[in-house]
């Protein structure tokens, strides 16, 4: 070697072995998170619960009493209508807002800021504030709206579409933001090309715009819509699932079931089922994420 | 057709104007639960159920619910809250810095067996359902007694901040180019050292979004401690003032939630750079 500093040396299998030293601490810890998943799914063999602390193997039995149980079907509707619904309606308005942002008039640049305000507070106290504000006698919805002291927003018609429009307000800027910073990352010469053409809007939108922000938008929604799939915190404040079961969620179900009656069989049951539907799903919309990256990817290049 | 635009000045169309007008729209509803949970906690009690907008504000509340008069009137601590949640937070962040920024590096910089396959892992957190480890969990720290303990606590929030720590700051390091810690291997440093005053003060933002971030939502997590402690958290102990059987102080409520959003909003006005990175995981660059 001519001049000049020499990398200090390190043995070969030290220099292997680095990234995985690195990771022991992170793998500890998996483990540790691991290690109940594990024991969850095994109580789903069992029928363990607190008045039963020497729980028996009984095989496939909680699945069969499951399947064949009105309130898990119920719990499932509910919790995939729910994520549809506020999916969809999250989805929709979040993309129109972040296209209205993305014209950056001055009303735009000002919000902006506060955007993100309701996604920031805590699910809780934000559920809690829409419950005070739904109240029928003393709610300032009913008030503004005119609606009277008897009309009920958590009543066992209205009570999932009422969550859903809780959730809506929270998680509508989480859609908004990551579709934005899409559209702002987008190459300006294909617009200006077609402005030049004279292509219109909505032409635009749905030719150019649209197939280039997808991938964002995918982003977006395979986080909502696993999110929305185990919806908890804002349903169990409303109307801790009722009422009757009109909001019970699988997870307000498994909650219910486990830690309130002392369950834990059953309410392992329910949130294994949970977490397949989930695997499944995340899955697949990876898939048609990975599908979406490549085709804007390859007309961008 | 219009006059001469001058330079800068955009033409005023209708579509502009009703673009402008649904953004209000928006921005009005958005907003207004905020607006109103601030209105609420500044009424009186006498106020709290009878008024909509016109009462006379008062910073009493607040003043009820961070004192022992508030103990006393409601049998809610929320001081004590507050303290316990500052404490279980930032102890979980500190424990997930700690673990996660070796593995992190680890990830962005080498390639090796099995990354791919922990960092999913540990993504996957994200993704389950909480009660399918915390069921299991919270008869095992009532057998161990790690029920209604920080060290309990701190250990379980470690599946709210850990993929978000790791995941962040994985990018972080990803995007920095390794001709910089080579250019500092060539001047002798060993790979500690190279990591340690090369490495680490250049990903300090992210660092610092992804405390900030995974604090936000330790703090707002509900579900570990109602299931998994007595003495609650600040999100658990809010849901208390409306009233379990005894009465509802909706006014203190109010107070207390206005109390519980305020870390949550200061923090994201200071982060909003790096929100969108965060949120999704360094999926979408902001």
């Amino acid at each position: 070697m001519v001049g000049g500093h020499q990398p200090p040396t390190v043995s070969r299998a030290r220099r292997q072995f680095r990234p995985y030293l690195l990771s022991i601490p992170a793998t500890v810890v998996l483990i540790g998170i691991l290690y109940p998943f594990a024991l969850g799914v095994y109580y789903t063999f069992l029928n363990y619960s607190a008045t039963n602390p020497a729980p028996k193997f009984v095989g496939l039995q909680n699945y069969i009493y499951v399947f064949t149980d009105a309130a898990f079907w119920n719990s499932a509707r509910v919790t995939v209508t729910f994520a549809i619904a506020a999916t969809l309606l999250e989805t929709v308005l979040g993309i129109g807002i972040a296209l209205l942002l993305n014209r950056s008039s001055l009303i735009g640049k000002i919000f902006e800021k506060v955007l993100i305000l309701p996604l920031m507070i805590a699910p809780v106290i934000a559920a809690v504030m829409w419950k005070l504000m739904f109240n029928p006698q003393f709610g300032v919805l009913n008030y503004m709206f005119g609606l009277g002291s008897t009309f009920d927003f958590l009543n066992a018609d209205r009570a999932l579409w009422s969550v859903v429009l809780v959730d809506a307000w929270i998680y509508t800027p989480f859609v908004a933001i990551l579709v934005l910073a899409g559209v702002r990352s987008l190459p300006k010469e294909p617009f200006e090309a077609s402005a030049v053409d004279g292509a219109n809007w909505f032409y635009v939108f749905r030719r150019l715009m649209l197939p280039m922000m997808w991938p964002y938008i995918l982003v977006a929604v395979i986080f909502r819509f696993m999110d929305c799939l185990k919806i908890f915190d804002i349903i169990y404040v409303l109307t801790s699932g009722g009422p009757g079961d009109a909001t019970k969620s699988m997870q307000v179900g498994a909650y219910i079931q486990s830690v309130l009656n002392f369950n834990y069989s059953m309410g392992s049951t329910y949130m294994f089922l949970l977490w397949i539907i989930i695997y499944v799903v995340a899955n697949q919309l990876v898939k048609l994420l990975n599908k979406a990256q490549a085709r804007a990817a390859g007309s961008e290049g | 057709m219009a006059k001469e635009l001058m330079p800068g000045q955009k033409r005023v169309t209708t579509g502009g104007i009703l673009g402008d007008l649904a953004l209000v729209g928006w921005f009005a509803f958005s907003l207004f639960p905020v607006l109103w949970m601030f209105l609420l906690a500044l009424k009186t009690p006498a106020e709290q159920t009878t008024t909509f907008f016109q009462f006379s504000p008062t910073l009493d509340n607040f003043i009820t619910v961070l004192t022992d008069r508030g103990r006393t009137l409601t049998g809610v601590d929320f001081k004590s809250a507050i303290l316990l949640s500052v404490l279980n937070c930032a102890g979980a962040v500190l424990v997930s810095l700690v673990i996660g920024i070796p593995a992190a590096y680890a990830a962005g910089r080498f390639k090796f067996k099995g990354s791919d396959s922990l960092m999913f892992n540990i993504l996957s957190f994200r993704f389950a359902p909480e009660l399918m480890v915390i069921i299991p969990v919270f008869v095992i720290f009532n057998r161990i007694g790690l029920f209604d303990t920080p060290v309990g606590m701190i250990w379980v929030l470690q599946l709210v901040t850990m993929p978000l720590v790791v995941w962040i700051l994985r990018s972080y390091f990803q995007d920095m180019p390794e001709e910089l810690e080579q250019a500092a291997l060539l001047d002798g440093y060993t790979r500690k050292r190279a990591f340690l005053m090369v490495a680490l003060p250049l990903v300090r933002p992210g660092i610092a979004a992804s405390a900030l971030l995974s604090f936000i939502f330790a703090w707002n997590n509900y579900m570990f401690p109602l299931i998994l402690t007595n003495a609650g958290s600040i999100t658990v102990t809010i849901t208390k003032f409306l009233g379990g059987g005894g009465q509802a102080y909706y006014n203190l409520t109010a107070a207390a939630g206005v109390l519980g959003a305020l870390p949550p909003f200061i923090l994201a006005l200071t982060i909003q750079r790096y929100l969108v990175q965060g949120l999704s995981f360094g999926a979408v660059k902001g």
